[in-house]
């Protein structure tokens, strides 16, 4: 359900950028009940974000053994679609980009044969599937949707990409970016969704797979691209757990 | 009685000590930092003040509670293996009975209850089974709202996401009643926070 008083995560944005990377202690331990009972403020924020970031890479690791490529995420009926379903980007509703879908082709680059542009015409010619599955939320909240597209599987076969490379990694209208390991990418829910309840939530193109939280769910995708260098990601370079998975 | 009657005696074995102050900063870090995640996303009308919270942000607390999870499952694991494989649960927290727990509380309310070192009374005992329960009912909440999918039989169990949500609120919540309870009596109750680190009785009886 959509939080009643939530921090969007747009309302980070002054806080990032005075915290950029060395987020963890300034403001928390510092002013924090842990301090007062402690007496000690840790002053060496570093060492203490080195450890935590060591951790969120060994829960990288963890989350990537617990993933089971076959296990599929709860589907649900129509009846139960969350509407409306909620708005969430780093910025405000109203900045959400807007894409000709005319014009529109979607670039491709890095381990993939055939990096040959793509149009919507293009992309709606491969078979389409559909699916009704729970986004969750970073933040805690979750809602559940409906989103229909090309079974991202199958598009990664049929241009030729390099299945054994490690990620595949997102460009985005909006500034976002984002990427995902392969055996997630491969999985058979994970969609290059084209059809979704509203052009805000990422049109022409985004990626939808539950097996996600929903910030690694890049929407108004324009390249895609394979590689063994991790490419990170807009939340993800800012702190936040890479794998994050479901 | 192990040393004799002018010998101190251990009424805390050192496994338990290591692990209660374990648990303790674990616990601590576990519910600063989820009070953080929690005001990302209030599950009801209210936030925790940011003052009381860890990590800064949301991706700070997130990083802090999914890095003492280890401390405190492993840990906990450890206490608990412990306390069933060495007769300790057993010795120290049974038998238990509510109708013992009530008769404690009427001379506790009169100024009766005795606090003998290295016996917890049936109130005690009643609060510690209460909150080891707690714990286990926090992990495994915890663990049904990070992995929905690869752990959904563990969600469903819970209610679904969302209610597992709800769950692991309260987990919380009846945590940190326990602790305002344990904490207070700890430091006003004469002689018993110094044996918790030194495992022995200050004075014998
Ligand atoms: C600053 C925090 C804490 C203080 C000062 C404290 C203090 C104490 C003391 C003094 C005892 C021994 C009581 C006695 O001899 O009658 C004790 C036992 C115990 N405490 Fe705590 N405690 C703290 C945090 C916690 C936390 C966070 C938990 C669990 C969530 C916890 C659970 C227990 C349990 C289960 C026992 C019994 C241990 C056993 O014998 O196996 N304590 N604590």
């Amino acid at each position: 359900m959509k939080p009643r008083r939530s921090e969007r995560l747009s309302a980070f944005r002054p806080q990032i950028a005075r915290l950029e990377r060395r987020l963890f202690l300034k403001q928390g331990l510092s002013l924090g009940a842990l301090s007062l009972l402690s007496g000690c403020t840790l002053k060496d924020d570093d060492a203490v974000d080195r450890l935590l970031m060591t951790m969120s890479r060994f829960n990288d690791k963890i989350q990537a053994a617990l993933f089971d490529p076959a296990k599929l995420a709860p589907t649900y009926s129509e009846a139960d679609v969350t509407t409306p379903f909620p708005f969430n980007a780093y910025y405000e509703e109203k900045d959400v980009p807007l894409i000709d879908g005319e014009r529109y082709r979607l670039q491709l680059s890095g381990l993939i044969a055939d990096k040959r542009p793509w149009s919507l015409d293009e992309l709606r010619a491969l078979p389409q599937s559909s699916q009704i599955t729970r986004l969750v939320c970073v933040e805690g909240w979750s809602a559940i949707g409906q989103w229909r597209g090309v079974a991202f599987r199958h598009f990664l076969e049929r241009v030729g990409a390099d299945l054994t490379a490690r990620y595949v990694g997102f460009k985005c209208a909006d500034k976002y970016y984002s990427s995902i390991d392969m055996p997630s990418a491969l999985h058979p829910q994970t969609l290059l969704a084209l059809d979704f309840t509203d052009a805000k939530y990422g049109y022409p193109l985004r990626l939808r797979l539950p097996t996600k939280l929903g910030f690694k769910n890049p929407k108004f995708i324009g390249e895609i691209f394979v590689t063994n260098d991790y490419p990170g990601g807009y939340w993800e370079d800012k702190g936040y757990n890479w794998f994050s998975g479901s | 009685m192990v040393g004799g009657v002018d010998k101190p005696r251990t009424i805390h074995p050192l496994f338990v000590r290591v692990t209660h102050w374990v648990n303790a900063f674990a616990i601590f870090v576990m519910v600063l930092s989820g009070w953080r995640i929690y005001n990302a996303s209030p599950l009801f009308d209210f936030e925790f003040p940011k003052d009381f919270t860890l990590g800064g942000w949301l991706a700070g607390a997130l990083a802090w509670h999914f890095a003492a999870m280890w401390l405190l499952a492993l840990n906990g694991l450890a206490y608990l293996a412990y306390g069933l494989v060495s007769g300790h649960f057993r010795k120290s927290f049974l038998p238990i009975s509510l109708r013992g727990a009530f008769d404690d509380v009427l001379l506790a309310m009169r100024g009766l209850l005795d606090h003998a070192p290295g016996r917890y009374n049936a109130v005690q005992r009643l609060f510690y089974i209460g909150v080891i329960l707690a714990v286990i009912v926090a992990v495994l909440s915890g663990l049904a709202i990070w992995k929905p999918v690869q752990l959904q039989a563990l969600t469903a169990v819970m209610g679904g996401f969302e209610t597992a949500r709800r769950v692991h609120f309260f987990a919380m919540a009846a945590i940190v009643a326990f602790l305002l309870v344990h904490i207070g009596l700890a430091v006003s109750v004469k002689g018993i926070l110094t044996p918790m680190f030194t495992g022995r009785a200050e004075a014998p009886r």
